[in-house]
C-alpha cells in the first residue's frame, strides 16, 4: 500500500471516528442552547446503539435501524425531559442517573444480541464521482449517516442563526423568565430540544453499532457521550465548531495510532492523551475572546424553570 | 427411677442439648459459601470478563446450593475497585476473585482489613496470607499462534492491537514474534497501544491502522471482538483473544487463545469448603487446561496445523519452552543464552521487546 492509499484510508477511518461524536455533540448543543443541561448523552447513545442494532439484525433493514436508533434515543431523552421539565428534578443528577440507566437498560435489551454481526449500512456510490481518485471515495463514497451528520451541522447552524424558531429557542435558553413573560412556551420549547438531542445521541449510538463496529457489546459507547459533552463547551456552543471539534478529535485519535504503527519513539500514553489535549487547546484558542464566550454560553443553562403564574 | 439414673439421664439430656446446639452451628456454617467476583469489563464483552463469568457459572453448576456467587462488572481499575472489593468483603463474601491486573493494590489493601476473607487476584504478583495469585501462561498459546501467523502471512507484517505496556502483554508480543520468526525470519510485528482493555471503537481503529500499514494478520491483547470483526471485513486473518471469537470472524479467525478459568475456580472453592485453602501462586498453561486453543480455521494448510499441534504438544510435555535461548532484544543484546530457558523473574517482569518488533515500549 503506498502513501496516498494510506492517506485515503486514514481519512476514511477519521470520518468513522468523528461521526458519532458529531451527532451527539450537535444534539447536546441544541439542548444546552435551550437552557437544559443533559449529562445523559452517554446513556441515550448506548440505548440508541442497542435498539438500532437489534432492529437492524431483526428486520435486516438499515433504514429502519437508523430510524429506531433515533426514536429510542429520543424516548430516553423524553424521560429525562419529563423528569427535569415537568417534575423539576435536578438536571445534573437526573442526567447522571440517565447514563447509568441507559447503560443498564441497553445491557438488558442487548443480552440476546451479543455475538451477532450486522451487514452494515450501504455506502453511497455515484458513478464517475465516486471513482475519482483520492477524493472520490472520501466525498462521494460514504454511508448515508455521514451525510446526515454534515447536513445536521449545517441545518442546526442555520436554524439557530437565521430562523425565528431558533431565535425563540435561544431566548428560552438565555432568560426563561423573560421568554415566558412575553408568551413563549418555555417548557414545550425545551422539551422539543431535549427530544431532538436524544434523537441525535441515538443516531450517534446507532452509527457505532451499525457502521463503526457493526456488533453489540455492552458499554460499547466507551465514554464517547462524555467527549461529546465536552466538545459542546469547548466549541463555545457553536455548531460549526462542535462539528470541527469532533473531526479534530477523531483525526488526532487515528493519526496517533498511525504514528505508533510506524514505530516512532513517542510514548503511547502521551499519544493517547493527544486527542483530548489538542481538541481542548484548539477549541479554547479559537474561542478565546472571553466576552464573546460569555455571550455564547446560554445564561439559563441548567437552571430550573417554574412558571409561577 | 433412682436419683443416680436421673442424674445420668440429665447428663445425657445436657449432652444432647449441647449436641443440638452444635448441630445448629453446623447448619449455620453450611449456609452457602458466598463468593464474590469483580470484572474489569462487562460480562458481555465476549472476551476476558466473559470467560471469568463463564467460570463463575461453572462454579455455581458444580456446587449448586453450597455456594452463592455475586459479581460486579465494569469496575474501573483504581480507587473504585477498592471500594467495590471492600463492599464484597463486608457483605459476608468468604472468597473474592479480583480478575484484572490493576486490582492488585486495591485487593491487597482490602485484604489487610479483612483477614478472614480469602482473596484470589488474577495476573498479579503480590501475595499475602489471605491473598493468592493466579494467572495463565497465555504466552504458550501465543507461541503456537506465532507459528501459524509466521507461516500464513504474505506481507510478512503482523499487526498487534495491545492494551497496556505491562509484562503480561509484552510477554505475549514477544512469544508471538519469537515463534513467527522461527518459521519465517522475515516477519516483523507492528504494535499499536490503545491504552484501554475495552473500547470496541478504538480497538477497531487500531486494527484498521495496522492493516493500512501493511499487516495481513491481526493479533490482539484487548478484550472486545472488534479487531476480529475488522479483520473479517477487510478480508484478512486474525487471532481471537480470551474467547472463541469465530462468530465475529467466521473466515478471519485462524484460532483463538481461550482462557479457561473454570477448573481453577472450582478447585479453589473446594479448598475453601474443605478448609484447606492457603495462599499460593498458580501459573497454568496448556498442561493444566487453563489455556486452550479454539478450533483451527479450515483455510490453514494441513502442514501448518500439524506444526502448530506439534508445538502445542511439546509445550504441554515440557520439551519446548517459548522463551528458550538464544533470545536477543531489539538492540541485539543477548537476553537469554543459547540453550538456556528464561528464569522466572525475567519471564514475569519482561520489559523489553525481542528482535522483530517495530517501535519501542512506551515507558
Amino acid at each position: 500500500m503506498d502513501g496516498t492509499d494510506i492517506l485515503v484510508s486514514a481519512a476514511l477511518t477519521i470520518i468513522t471516528a468523528a461521526t458519532p461524536l458529531a451527532f451527539a455533540a450537535l444534539g447536546e448543543l441544541v439542548v444546552e442552547k435551550s437552557g437544559v443541561l443533559n449529562l445523559g448523552v452517554e446513556g441515550m447513545m448506548v440505548v440508541g446503539a442497542v435498539m438500532a442494532f437489534a432492529t437492524g439484525v431483526t428486520t435486516e433493514s438499515a433504514v429502519l435501524a437508523i430510524i429506531v436508533g433515533a426514536l429510542s434515543g429520543a424516548a430516553v431523552g423524553g424521560l429525562f425531559g419529563f423528569l427535569v421539565l415537568v417534575l423539576l428534578s435536578n438536571q445534573v443528577a437526573t442526567g447522571l442517573a440517565l447514563t447509568i440507566f441507559g447503560l443498564g437498560l441497553s445491557a438488558l435489551v442487548g443480552h440476546g444480541f451479543v455475538g451477532i454481526t450486522f451487514a452494515g449500512v450501504p455506502s453511497l456510490y455515484i458513478p464517475y464521482l465516486s471513482d475519482i481518485p483520492i477524493i472520490g471515495e472520501i466525498l462521494f463514497g460514504q454511508d448515508v449517516m455521514v451525510y446526515m451528520s454534515v447536513a445536521a451541522a449545517i441545518g442546526i447552524s442555520w436554524f439557530l442563526k437565521k430562523t425565528r424558531a431558533g431565535l425563540i429557542l435561544r431566548a428560552v435558553g438565555e432568560n426563561h423568565d423573560a421568554a415566558h413573560a412575553i408568551g413563549y412556551p418555555v417548557i414545550r420549547v425545551r422539551f422539543l430540544a431535549v427530544l431532538f438531542g436524544g434523537a441525535m445521541a441515538g443516531l450517534g449510538g446507532a452509527y457505532l453499532s451499525l457502521v463503526y463496529t457493526p456488533l453489540w457489546v455492552e458499554n460499547m459507547t466507551a465514554g464517547r457521550g462524555w467527549i461529546a459533552l465536552a466538545l459542546v463547551v469547548f466549541a463555545a456552543w457553536r455548531p460549526g465548531r462542535a462539528f470541527f471539534g469532533a473531526y479534530l478529535f477523531g483525526g488526532i485519535t487515528i493519526i496517533q495510532l498511525h504514528v505508533q504503527g510506524v514505530g516512532w519513539a513517542v510514548p503511547s500514553q502521551l499519544l493517547s492523551m493527544l486527542p483530548y489535549l489538542v481538541t481542548i487547546i484548539v477549541l479554547v484558542v479559537i474561542s478565546r475572546d472571553s466576552g464573546r464566550q460569555r455571550l455564547s454560553a446560554p445564561a439559563s443553562l441548567g437552571k430550573i424553570f417554574y412558571a409561577a403564574s | 427411677m433412682d436419683t443416680k439414673n436421673l442424674k445420668k439421664r440429665l447428663a445425657a439430656f445436657a449432652i444432647g442439648g449441647v449436641a443440638a446446639v452444635g448441630l445448629a452451628t453446623t447448619t449455620l456454617a453450611a449456609d452457602p459459601l458466598k463468593i464474590g467476583f469483580i470484572y474489569v469489563g462487562p460480562t458481555g464483552d465476549h472476551g476476558w470478563s466473559y470467560e471469568h463469568d463463564q467460570a463463575r457459572l461453572a462454579v455455581e453448576k458444580e456446587f449448586g446450593g453450597k455456594v452463592k456467587t455475586t459479581y460486579v462488572e465494569s469496575v474501573p481499575e483504581g480507587a473504585d475497585a477498592a471500594r467495590v472489593i471492600d463492599k464484597l468483603a463486608t457483605t459476608g463474601h468468604d472468597l473474592i476473585f479480583t480478575t484484572s491486573f490493576g486490582y492488585m493494590n486495591p485487593t491487597l489493601k482490602v485484604a489487610k482489613k479483612h483477614k478472614k476473607v480469602k482473596f484470589e487476584h488474577a495476573t498479579g504478583f503480590k501475595r499475602d496470607t489471605n491473598v493468592s495469585t493466579y494467572s495463565a501462561r497465555f504466552y504458550e498459546g501465543r507461541y503456537v499462534v506465532g507459528h501459524i501467523a509466521g507461516r500464513m502471512t504474505k506481507s510478512n507484517v503482523l499487526g498487534y492491537v495491545a492494551s497496556f505496556p505491562i509484562p503480561e502483554v509484552i510477554r505475549g508480543i514477544n512469544a508471538t514474534v519469537l515463534a513467527a520468526r522461527k518459521v519465517n525470519p522475515a516477519v516483523t510485528v507492528k504494535v499499536v497501544w490503545v491504552n484501554s482493555w475495552f473500547d470496541p471503537g478504538k480497538e477497531s481503529d487500531a486494527a484498521k491502522t495496522l492493516i493500512d500499514q501493511g499487516a495481513d494478520i491481526i493479533l490482539q491483547h484487548t478484550d472486545s471482538p472488534a479487531p476480529m470483526q475488522t479483520a473479517e471485513n477487510r478480508g484478512i486473518f486474525a487471532v481471537g483473544q480470551a474467547s472463541d471469537m469465530s462468530k465475529f470472524g467466521p473466515n478471519a479467525q485462524l484460532t483463538a487463545i481461550i482462557d479457561n478459568w473454570a477448573p481453577y475456580y472450582i478447585a479453589r472453592t473446594q479448598a475453601v469448603l474443605d478448609g484447606t485453602w492457603e495462599s499460593m501462586d498458580t501459573f497454568g498453561g496448556f498442561k493444566s487446561g487453563m489455556v486452550k486453543l479454539a478450533p483451527y480455521n479450515s483455510k490453514i494448510p494441513k502442514d501448518v496445523v500439524d506444526l502448530a499441534e506439534t508445538v502445542r504438544l511439546a509445550i504441554e510435555a515440557g520439551t519446548v519452552h517459548p522463551f528458550q535461548g538464544p533470545i536477543k532484544d531489539q538492540e541485539g543484546n543477548i537476553k537469554v543464552k543459547a540453550g538456556e530457558i528464561i528464569d522466572t523473574g525475567s519471564l514475569l517482569g519482561m520489559n523489553y521487546y525481542v528482535e522483530g518488533v517495530v517501535g519501542s515500549i512506551p515507558k
